[in-house]
């Protein structure tokens, strides 16, 4: 195999305003022909900023300050701006993260493959529409003659990434630099886009580079696998032997951290640093008196005289001290169903029976004033957006108490702090505002305001979705802890399987407004009758290790722990 | 990053070193003013301005409303450093006095314009429905006149004083702050932070006055600013054409006005000077904006 692109002792450095930061630093890459190299890291570790250095695409605070970039045998670094972009597209391209934002909103997708094709004069007026249809169904998109004429917003989030694809792909590339391509995409979709990819690249003899923080994901569809962190490279190498037997101690920590069959919680968590066992994570047993029953909740929208019926005659039960899992795609009505439950929507038809009492007795408007305002509370997908970003983290926390509870200045300040200890919120971090705040601190700020009034059920609607995996680890850990020591019961929403499994003891899958599938997690997850939920559960990457090699590097030496906790 | 280590029952958190303070407010606005050097010579024009407004009456040389037969038209001198007018006034002490009028009418008729377009924008952008079709409607009818005879036709109808031209100047500048406020507080309606007021019991009214509407400060800051250039160059403008504020009372609009008789007997002092009076106080405003932005965004603290 030759090389097709080398990087050697790469460096970037971002001018920001708070000095010079070394965002990749010493990077060495040797990608062969027909390699596929994935590049696994944490949010900042550098990858995606090593990609778009190759490209010569960087920001315009960043900039290359040493090491050598070359592809075929040309200089990159010394090309001119006219020889690069002949050189993007048809030599090297990129799948970006977010399809539609990487489509021009205003352009139908056919008129968008034929400006790339005569970017590259590989068609002419003639034969472009043709050659652009070609491109399309070589992405096995259904009927591309009339998707060529459509527009980004009518098709859906899988059917872009395709059209991308089809984009980057149209020009017959040698290199094709994917940056997180299935990020925030459906599990299924996700299967089928990165089965696309890999067989495109296959046939065509391509070589790739894979970006991604889904470290199973890597280890699925590439041969090589590169783990940076804070900008350099800690380890490389196959991924059977990369994730069969970490060396370095943060590659240890990912993979420990990636929820898989067969562990428990606890099992994500890096040791602690004195090496003393953690504490052992107590058993809950769901009382059999229901908390929660829904009886037939239906949810219609009207929009342009058509009904849309969101929610289909959902029934089922929450028992107190449950935690029950919600599983679907988006636009299952998971979310809605949540909305209509935290009494933020009214339903169409149905009744809800929270703690023996209708919860649609009282009308929306004067819900926030009712006594069971309290009881039921919220923990926010993304929990940077669900924070006020002109308030400080104790501000945050004060609010629900404030309104909700008739306690004093001084017995609300200190319940502040005590909720802070609770979820492991440094003292010195209360007066900061969100934006201050790392991800994992904001998810506490949130959980920290969910729990202030001691709800009785909590709607987690994919709590851990937006973090990175060891910063999940720890939060996962820190919401069964809590539902343990506040004996709150749980409606834990998620796409992943795995993170159920972990979190629940009943699951729900739900599929086009309507419960397909129930019953206990252990049933679902190792004997689906469903479908759907087969294919749910085949669409996960397999995962990258067997279990009991993580057991053995968990005892290994100490010394390497301590680099361990540091780090994060 | 090391808090993000801990489960509170199992690892004890680490202390974080307390080496990090959130900013002062001040702090934060010395902060934004080194950091953008416009913006701190937006702010040097404007304390400039401010110290004409309020101590003009006693800086002034001369008293603004005193003639002097014995010195008409006097080109500027080291005596006059503006020349004296056609009555014998002294067109520096005259400039000088006329910044507080002119920096009140702006400042009265912005703020009057901000707290009624605020709360309409916002009853329109959080409730939607009828409410928002009536107000956008109404609001779409005030801008489809040519606005400067909109307010021309007010100060007619209301009568000839100071008070009719600023409320002249709010009412065409209220559907600006109402379009865009109405827009951003939209953008916000459904947004996690506000779901999350609603968790915390706030009412309807409360999510949107204490959440949603300081959040949409930022970009409205910017619009307030260039709003008050523009409100001096409207006030002057009415007095210009005789409206509003009457002679002798210094204003730079009528001082303009009275001036333009005489710059084709080249006596051309007495009206570029309040000229460039104004024009400095709107170019003042129109570069403070992004700084005000930059001062209401807790995002740009550190």
């Amino acid at each position: 195999m030759v090389d097709l692109l080398t990087i050697k002792n790469l460096a970037v450095d971002f001018q920001t305003r708070n000095g010079t930061v070394n965002a990749v630093r010493d990077v060495s890459v040797c990608v062969k022909r027909s390699q596929k190299i994935g590049i696994v890291g944490e949010s900042g570790s550098g990858k995606s900023v090593s990609a778009f250095a190759i490209m010569r695409l960087l920001d315009s605070g960043g900039k290359v300050t040493a090491g050598e970039v070359s592809y075929n045998g040309i200089d990159l670094r010394r090309c001119s701006e006219k020889e690069m972009r002949d050189i993007r597209g048809r030599d090297i391209s990129m799948v970006f993260q977010n399809p539609r934002a990487a489509l021009n909103p205003i352009r139908t997708v056919g008129k968008q493959l034929v400006d790339v094709l005569h970017q590259h004069s590989l068609a002419s007026r003639q034969n472009a529409r043709h050659k652009a249809i070609e491109a399309l169904a070589a992405v096995k998109i259904n009927d591309p003659k009339s998707c060529f004429s459509r527009y980004p917003f009518e098709l859906s989030g899988g059917m872009c990434q395709r059209v991308v694809i089809a984009l980057a792909l149209a020009c017959n590339p040698r290199l094709l630099i994917a940056d997180e391509p299935t990020t925030g995409l459906d599990i299924t979709t996700q299967r089928s886009v990165m089965e696309l990819i890999d067989e495109l690249i296959t046939a065509r003899q391509m070589s790739a580079i894979f970006i991604t923080h889904d470290l199973a994901l890597a280890a699925q569809y590439c041969d090589h696998i590169i783990v940076m962190k804070d900008g350099e490279i800690v380890e490389s190498g196959e991924p059977e032997s990369l994730f069969g037997s970490p060396q370095h101690a943060y590659t240890k920590k990912l993979v420990s951290a990636t929820p898989r069959p067969g562990v428990e919680l606890r099992d994500l968590l890096p040791p602690t640093l004195s090496g003393e066992p953690l504490a052992k994570m107590s058993v809950v047993v769901p009382s059999n008196k229901p908390l929660l029953e829904v009886k037939e909740l239906s949810k219609e929208f009207n929009t342009k005289g058509s009904a849309f019926v969101a929610v289909n005659k959902l029934s089922f039960t929450i028992h107190e001290n449950e935690s029950v899992g919600l599983v679907g795609e988006s636009g299952c009505g998971k979310s809605t169903t949540s909305s209509m439950l935290m009494r933020l929507l009214d339903s169409t038809s149905g009744q809800v029976i929270f703690n023996g009492s209708d919860l649609f007795n009282t009308g929306l408007r004067e819900f926030s004033k009712d006594k069971r305002r309290a009881s039921l509370q919220m923990i926010f997908q993304d929990a940077g957006e669900s924070l006020n970003p002109r308030h400080n983290a104790a501000t945050l926390i004060r609010e629900p108490l404030s309104h909700l509870t008739n306690l004093s200045r001084k017995e609300i300040k200190t319940r502040i702090l005590e909720l802070a200890d609770l979820v492991g919120l440094p003292h010195s971090l209360l007066s900061r505002f969100p934006h201050q705040l790392s991800g994992g601190q904001m998810a506490r700020v949130g959980i920290a305001r969910a729990i202030a009034v001691n709800p009785r059920l909590l709607i987690l609607d994919e709590p851990t979705a937006a973090l990175d995996v060891s910063i999940q680890a720890v939060v996962l850990n820190l919401l069964a802890d809590l539902r343990h020591q506040l004996q709150i019961s749980y409606l834990f929403v998620s796409h992943d399987l795995r993170v159920i499994d972990l979190m629940c003891d009943r699951v729900l899958v739900m599929r086009g407004g309507e419960i397909v599938e129930q019953g206990g997690v252990n049933q679902i997850l190792n004997d689906p009758q469903h479908p759907y939920t087969k294919e749910l559960l085949a669409a996960a990457p397999a995962p990258p290790v067997k279990n009991d090699s993580v057991e053995k590097f968990r005892q290994e030496e100490s010394d390497l722990l301590a680099l361990n906790t540091v780090g994060f | 990053m090391s808090s993000d280590l801990g489960t509170a029952s199992v690892v004890a958190t680490p202390t974080q070193p307390a080496s990090y303070q959130s900013q002062s407010t001040l702090a934060h606005i010395i902060y934004v003013l080194r950091d953008n050097p416009v913006t701190l010579i937006a702010f040097i024009m404007l304390s400039v301005l401010v110290v004409c407004a309020l101590f003009g009456h006693w800086i002034a040389p001369y008293d603004p409303l005193a003639t002097d037969s014995s010195s008409i038209l006097q080109p500027p001198s080291s005596q006059h450093w503006f020349g004296t007018d056609n009555v014998g006034r002294d067109v520096f002490s005259r400039v000088l006095v006329a910044t507080r009028l002119d920096l009140q009418i702006s400042i009265m008729a912005v703020s009057l314009s901000f707290v009624i377009g605020a709360t309409l924008g916002a009853i329109a952008g959080y409730w939607g429905g009828w409410i928002d079709i009536v107000l956008s409607r109404f609001l779409d009818t005030i801008m489809a006149f040519p606005l400067f005879v909109l307010a021309m036709g007010i100060v007619a109808a209301l009568g000839n004083t100071v008070e009719n031209i600023i409320y002249a100047t709010a009412i065409i500048n209220i559907p600006f702050y109402a379009r865009l406020i109405r827009a951003e507080v939209n953008l916000r309606r459904d947004s996690g932070f506000a779901v999350a007021a609603k968790l915390s019991g706030n009412s309807d009214l409360r999510v949107l006055v204490q959440h949603i509407f300081p959040n949409t400060l930022p970009p409205v800051m910017v619009q307030v600013s260039l709003n008050l250039g523009w409100a001096i160059l409207n006030a002057a403008g009415l007095s210009f054409i005789g409206l509003g504020v009457r002679p002798p009372t210094p204003e730079w609009g009528i001082m303009v006005a009275e001036g333009a008789n005489f710059i084709v007997s080249g006596e051309w002092w007495m009206a570029v000077f309040p000229g460039l009076a104004l024009m400095f106080a709107v170019f003042t405003f129109n570069l403070l904006g992004d700084g005000l932005r930059d001062i209401v965004d807790p995002r740009k603290r550190k």
